[in-house]
């Protein structure tokens, strides 16, 4: 490698890999940027758990009351659904992210350089999933705090936790197209919010689907948020809720929506402007 | 592999060269057959309002964004054939401070670094020659939203140069900044170009054009409408613009038939002063001075000037150059982007 300042000649000293080795590289250093911002605003990470917490007092203490469960505590059923609530919303940031890489013109150096064109989107997805790790952990102990209790055994709920957050990962591919498509934060918060209610509200995370209208039952019962919930419940709760189809759904769920969303993603990240 | 084509590169007259260039967003037309070459080592000004698609130009030019036709090289490589090898030979700034604002000056470096395939153990003395080049050593571990908007300019551009480019972009690279921090940035391009590096320019401000361009490209709605040096364009209008102040538009009436034997003369705006564009130096002013003398006009106010870039521009493009972008039908149907982004 040269000594002058600003050389004019292709004097730089660039290691030999393969294409998939700089995919990983690359994938690395966005993560570890993304990461970084987490690390400097831990914020971030607070503003990510207020909503889960104030629903896990809300319906331990206000409504859960009225909810029963037949053999089980309410807060028991309930703190599954919080964490399919959080991971759900907090995909929502990934979207915004990347809205806001957009705004500021990053992706745009990011594209003319000579980086894989996956990294910035699978980068971003992947710090999102360690940041989700600690946001259910956090949820974890402040369900401890309430009550909320195993019932299996620590496999079953090391088994849950990554259920839960495999189908948090998958979300986050769908938002990541949705804050390439929109280019402002604000946009991009407000279009997935009708997008993820209905989903998070409209199943089993709070209240038993058998307690709702007939024509919602049916939608309630079979899309993918109940049913990583439901799995969720199945490795921690065990009993009645006990139901290895719906953990094998929703890993099915889950790498379905990765096997689409990405690869849709990445060309709308290749087009993105 | 790279090796055999960087010999070939540095033998090479022209190191950007585009022909026929074409762009269509929808039913937008923002180039309709752009031609230009930058010689290796120079700089061209790419010139033109908001809208006429400088940026588009340099999008297609860094890879960013495809073309639907023409031809586009950087050092010899076609932009669209490979992509790659032109990533690795270029560097941008662009219109915004392209920089991450909660990483530090020096982790924004070494983001970019990584980015560019550069050998891990290189980076941290790269990034920190550059900032202390750029003048953002105590800044260096400040996260970057602690930074004015020329210090952010500054990172950014050093940033484009963390893989030591042959060739660089900058798109608009002093809008928004204060004439400190835009005579600041001059001063650094200057010593860029002073070292070899090739530069594609654009901008909306003559001045910049005037002070940092070898050579000039004009262009308005996706035409090139003038090329050459900035003398050579500052020429077409006439080496000498004298501006005369009369008492009132009568007399600015009067002094504009007497002086029209000169050269071009316009009453201008205000109404009582007028200008005139003549070809033979300084020495029109004494002609001016004894025209007016004997029609017994006296002169309120006199000057002489060199033409501004501005007087150019708004020659060839019928407007000013800083004529806020509309989206307005122009008189051959087509229409102009709204955005700066073309």
């Amino acid at each position: 490698m040269t000594s002058t300042a600003l050389a004019p000649t292709l004097s730089v000293d660039r290691p030999q890999r393969s294409a998939l080795g700089w995919a990983v590289a690359d994938t690395r250093t966005i993560a570890w940027r993304n990461l970084v911002t987490l690390r400097r605003l831990p914020q971030l990470l607070v503003f990510a758990t207020v909503q889960p917490v104030i629903f896990v007092l809300m319906f331990r203490y206000v409504f859960g009351g009225a909810i029963h469960i037949t053999n089980f505590p309410y807060v028991d059923y309930l703190m599954p659904g919080v964490f399919a609530q959080t991971v759900a919303f907090g995909a929502i940031q990934t979207g915004i992210g990347l809205a806001e890489d957009l705004h500021k013109g990053l992706i745009e150096r990011f594209r003319s350089l000579p980086m894989a064109r996956s990294a910035v989107l699978a980068g971003r997805t992947l710090a999102d999933l360690v940041r989700n790790v600690f946001v259910v952990m956090l949820m974890l102990a402040i369900g401890y705090l309430v009550g909320f209790r195993i019932h299996t055994n620590l496999l079953g709920l090391i088994a849950g936790m990554a259920v839960m957050l495999l189908f948090g990962f998958s979300l986050t591919w769908i938002f990541a197209i949705i804050g390439l498509s929109t280019s402002n934060a604000e946009t991009a918060q407000a279009a997935s919010f009708p997008i993820l209610a209905p989903l998070v509200f409209a199943s089993s995370a709070f209240v038993p689907v058998s307690s709702m209208p007939g024509w919602l039952q049916a939608f309630a019962k079979n899309q993918p948020v109940s049913i990583a919930i439901d799995a969720v419940r199945s490795l921690v709760l065990g009993g009645q809720f006990a139901n290895t189809g719906k953990v094998l759904l929703s890993l099915a769920w889950s790498f379905g929506i990765i096997a689409v969303f990405a690869p849709l993603a990445v060309r709308r990240y290749r087009r993105a402007a | 592999m790279i090796q055999g084509n960087v010999r070939s590169c540095e033998a090479m007259e022209h190191a950007i060269r585009v022909s026929g260039l074409q762009k269509r967003f929808g039913s937008v037309v923002a180039l309709d057959g752009v031609d230009f070459s930058v010689p290796t080592g120079t700089v061209l000004g790419l010139l033109g309002p908001n809208g006429a698609g400088k940026t588009t130009a340099v999008r297609i030019l860094t890879t960013i964004l495809g073309h639907d036709g023409g031809q586009a090289e950087v050092l010899g490589l076609d932009v669209s054939r490979e992509p790659q090898a032109v990533r690795e030979r270029i560097g941008l700034a662009g219109q915004y401070a392209a920089v991450d604002e909660n990483l530090t000056g020096h982790e924004n470096l070494k983001l970019v670094g990584l980015l560019s395939h550069l050998a891990p153990k290189s980076i941290p003395a790269r990034a920190d020659e550059l900032l202390e080049r750029f003048d953002l050593v105590d800044a260096a571990d400040r996260p970057a939203r602690t930074y004015s908007g020329g210090m952010r300019r500054r990172l950014d551009l050093a940033a484009a140069l963390v893989h030591r480019p042959p060739v660089l972009f900058l798109d608009e690279p002093t809008t928004g900044l204060d004439p400190q921090g835009r005579t600041g940035l001059w001063r650094v391009i200057e010593e860029l170009v002073a070292d070899g590096t090739t530069l594609l320019l654009t901008t909306q401000y003559l001045e910049e054009a005037d002070r940092l361009a070898d050579n000039i490209v004009v262009i308005d709605h996706g035409h090139v409408i003038a090329e050459g040096t900035s003398t050579q364009l500052k020429a077409r209008l006439g080496a000498t613009i004298v501006e005369i102040e009369l008492a009132d538009a009568a007399c600015a009436e009067r002094a504009r038939a007497v002086l029209s034997p000169l050269g071009i003369v316009e009453v201008q705006p205000d109404g009582h002063s007028v200008e005139l564009k003549a070809n033979d130096g300084a020495r029109v002013a004494i002609d001016v001075v004894r025209a007016l003398d004997h029609e017994q006009l006296e002169p309120v106010a006199l000057a002489l000037r060199e033409p501004t870039l501005d007087d150019v521009f708004l020659e060839l493009t019928g407007h000013g150059a800083e004529e806020p972008a509309t989206e307005d039908a122009t008189a051959d149907g087509r229409r102009r982007r709204t955005r700066g982004a073309a």
